[in-house]
């Protein structure tokens, strides 16, 4: 063919690299990939600290009903309706994604693979400014006449289609919008991800070279392009529903309201594992680095993430056991909920086979890849009790789902985010953290989390429904008041440890000891450039070439117990 | 200079291909969840088939016949820039951009006599998803035939051909999606 050669002819015209905008717009205006990546990764723990203190409201309300909430005031029932909305909203879709997919993708791909930029630059910062957009307009909705939208981030109809009962007409709307923008965002990020992984690979990278964690955001942007549409398709029904007056969901209309939970749970549910494959990815990077031996069955590890993809398609109806769906189709999808569980849990054994014998280090990087592995096991094994549908009726909607959700979605969006950002950071920055602030941190987020989830597990086999603003005007369920509590202030202590996250962060950036390339010894194409790697992160004539596959740690043959992957045999 | 990854081919398929197939994958999953959603309500409410009968068979065929038409130019004008005969590409997608703004004008006609008739988005669940399905697809229609013009104004000057190909494939899903809606909205009465 003769496109690719005229690819190259008109390199010329497009002289944006060398000559780009100078000073702070080379910062907003930037295509580097690295640069892409980090506009990410700050958005979203921007909007991280945002969907946390929303938390801190809400749990407050909670705990102490009634009372003012220090740096809010009294939260009234629409508020509390709104910040639980919306906090979910934020976590999924303006925290673990832009941060797991769209920072590590964007800044490990085309390290990784040996490329010096994504193979559509411009499709790139197009990508991330839509995501930009997506992120003021949701917040914006929490300042409308009306206040936010608060009818959960599942959207529900009529609860989110009519007004006279969300009372949120402009709220929900661009509550809606928001969330369609940071689709399309995500979709023009995912095809980038994709199509550069697939084309742009050093010389000799074979597919079994390709570093897990490029494979599992790959694999995760495949799934999310594939789930996504029909709720796309849904989102300008439920829009018309909302804006214009349709009927879509409407029953007494001709509509149907479950046709929106069948739209959205397909999406739904695939983006589970959208978000977790990657985290996955990254602890597996760390955990094979830190056991200092060669990874534990890479192609299983493959394999079983484009099975969960596969099967990931077909478990979506088991969040609607009692939404009238049919007892036979609910048997159908108790079988293959478990099903799933099981390649998830051989990535598990995986991780632990790994450890095995290897000589490891508990640098705080691994600290974190090892409590995601025990976390998430909890959050895994819980999820048994909900996808099965006899369990499911007695559980559903009570704070046993909320616990259990929280166990999947911590370990994937803080434990996982907190294990690759500490790992890659002297990549990044090109200093090391500091070691001991990061284990006081590690350990007070870990210990917090548990004591504010595993209370709620209890209230949840007790009967607590979710969703309640105020437990007082419910005496059956006042019982549960001092669990409530409990979670409440271990909320508070996780919110204060992770101050001394940011004063690590700082100090670290300030005054960190000066990295070098390859801190960690580890073998991937990313630790062979400078820390931070220049623009183009090669110089030309020495981009790398690939002979060996990334986890060969403690190889018999060699003295030194890693062998990166660039160097010739 | 462009980035060294944007001239990589490890697959041996031009990125840009690769990309557009992709873009048509998760293209696929809105039309198809949206004409599933409408296969699941046509069968459950078969009164829908008397709103259907209101919508003009022969204007939806007219419309099809133009579709098929420009993406025949389409395909003459990939041809002929692979021959790099860019001033040819473009006068051949110049006629395929004729064929959209046809089957524009023809469908603006054709809503406003529904319209004025009292057949709204409103009206009932099969106008509802007759004016989304067909109004998304046209949106694919507008916003094709904008990108064509601008490539068509590159080839005239013999840049960029290769992108000739590629909006060429996404013309014929365009297509596709509309060999779809036609029977669906149109003929199943």
């Amino acid at each position: 063919m003769s496109h690719a050669v005229t690819a190259d002819s008109h390199g010329h015209a497009h002289d944006a690299h060398d000559h780009g905008p100078q000073g702070i717009l080379k910062y907003i205006w930037s295509t580097d990939h690295k640069i892409i990546a980090m506009q990410y990764m700050f958005t979203g723990m921007i909007m991280a600290l945002i969907g946390g203190f929303m938390a801190y409201v809400f749990r407050m309300q909670l705990a102490f009903p009634g009372q003012s909430v220090p740096g809010f005031g009294v939260v009234s029932p629409g508020e509390y309706n709104s910040l639980v909305t919306n906090h979910g909203s934020i976590m999924i879709f303006w925290v673990a994604m832009p941060v797991l997919i769209a920072a590590f993708g964007n800044y490990l791909i085309p390290l990784m693979t040996g490329a010096d930029d994504m193979v559509f630059p411009r499709i790139n910062r197009l990508s991330y400014q839509i995501f930009l957009i997506s992120a003021i307009l949701i917040i914006a909705s929490l300042f409308v006449s009306g206040g936010g939208f608060g009818g959960a981030w599942t959207a529900y109809p009529p609860l989110s289609s009519m007004s006279e009962y969300s009372l949120t007409k402009l709220g929900s709307s661009m509550w809606l919008l928001a969330v369609a923008l940071e689709f399309v965002a995500f979709l023009l990020g995912g095809i980038n991800f994709i199509v550069t992984l697939m084309n742009a690979r050093a010389p000799g990278m074979k597919a079994y070279d390709i570093p897990i964690v490029c494979w599992m955001i790959v694999i995760a942007s495949i799934l999310f392009m594939l789930s996504v549409g029909p709720l796309i398709a849904g989102a300008v029904m439920l829009l018309f529903d909302q804006m214009i007056g349709t009927g879509f969901f409407d029953p007494t209309r001709g509509g149907d309201p479950v046709l929106w939970q069948h739209l959205f749970w397909f999406f739904g549910h695939p983006e589970v594992y959208v978000v977790l494959l990657p985290a996955i990815g990254i602890v597996i990077e760390i955990i094979a680095t830190f056991a200092r031996k060669q990874l534990f069955g890479y192609k299983i590890i493959l394999y079983t993430a484009i099975v969960t993809g596969i099967l990931s398609f077909f478990v979506w109806a088991h969040h609607q056991f009692i939404a009238g769906i049919d007892p036979r189709m609910a048997n159908v999808f108790t079988v293959t909920t478990l099903l799933i569980s099981v390649p998830i849990a051989e990535m598990m054994f995986v991780t632990v086979a790994t450890l095995y014998g290897g000589s490891i280090r508990f640098t705080t990087p691994m600290l974190w890849a090892l409590a995601f592995v025990a976390e998430f096991l909890i959050g895994g094994v819980t999820g048994i009790f909900l996808g099965a549908s006899g369990s499911d009726i007695y559980l559903h909607d009570t704070y046993f789902v909320l616990a259990h959700f929280h166990y999947t979605f911590f370990p994937i969006a803080i434990i996982g985010t907190f294990a690759g950002f500490t790992y890659w950071f002297p990549k990044m920055f090109g200093k090391m953290m500091n070691e001991t602030l990061g284990k006081i941190h590690f350990w007070g987020t870990i210990i917090s989390f548990n004591f504010i989830f595993i209370p709620l597990f209890f209230l949840g086999i007790g009967g607590q429904h979710r969703r309640i603003y105020n437990y007082e005007n419910f005496p059956d369920l006042i019982a549960g008041q001092p669990l409530r509590v409990v979670a409440t202030v271990a909320m508070l202590a996780m919110l204060a440890f992770q101050v001394v996250f940011f004063i690590n962060l700082f100090s670290s950036l300030k005054s960190g000891k000066k990295a070098g390339n390859n801190p960690w010894k580890a073998n991937t194409l990313e630790w062979t450039t400078t820390s931070p790697p220049p623009h183009g992160n090669w110089p030309q004539d020495e981009m790398p070439k690939v002979y060996r596959g990334p986890y060969e740690y403690s190889h018999p043959d060699r003295d030194e117990d890693y062998w990166p992957q660039n160097l010739p045999s | 200079m462009k980035p060294l990854a944007t001239t990589r081919s490890a697959t041996g398929i031009p990125t840009g291909r690769l990309a557009i197939w992709w873009i048509l994958a998760s293209e696929i999953v809105i039309f198809g969840g949206l004409i599933g959603s409408y296969l699941m309500f046509r069968l459950g409410h078969p009164e829908w088939a008397d709103a259907a009968a209101h919508t003009n068979t022969w204007i939806g065929a007219f419309n099809t016949f133009v579709l098929l038409s420009s993406s025949f130019t389409a395909v003459l004008a990939h041809q002929a820039a692979e021959k790099g005969e860019g001033k040819l590409a473009a006068k051949y997608l110049s006629f395929t951009i004729l064929g959209a703004l046809t089957f524009l004008v023809v469908k603006s006609f054709e809503w406003a006599s529904e319209i004025s008739h009292g057949y709204t988005i409103t009206a009932n669940g099969f106008w509802s998803f007759y004016y989304t399905a067909a109004g998304l697809h046209g949106l694919h229609v507008i916003a094709g035939a904008i990108i064509m013009a601008f490539i068509a104004k590159d080839a005239a000057q013999n840049k960029e051909l290769h992108r000739v190909e590629l909006i060429g494939i996404y013309w014929h899903f365009v297509d596709v999606v509309w060999i779809f809606l036609f029977p669906l909205l149109y003929i199943a009465k």
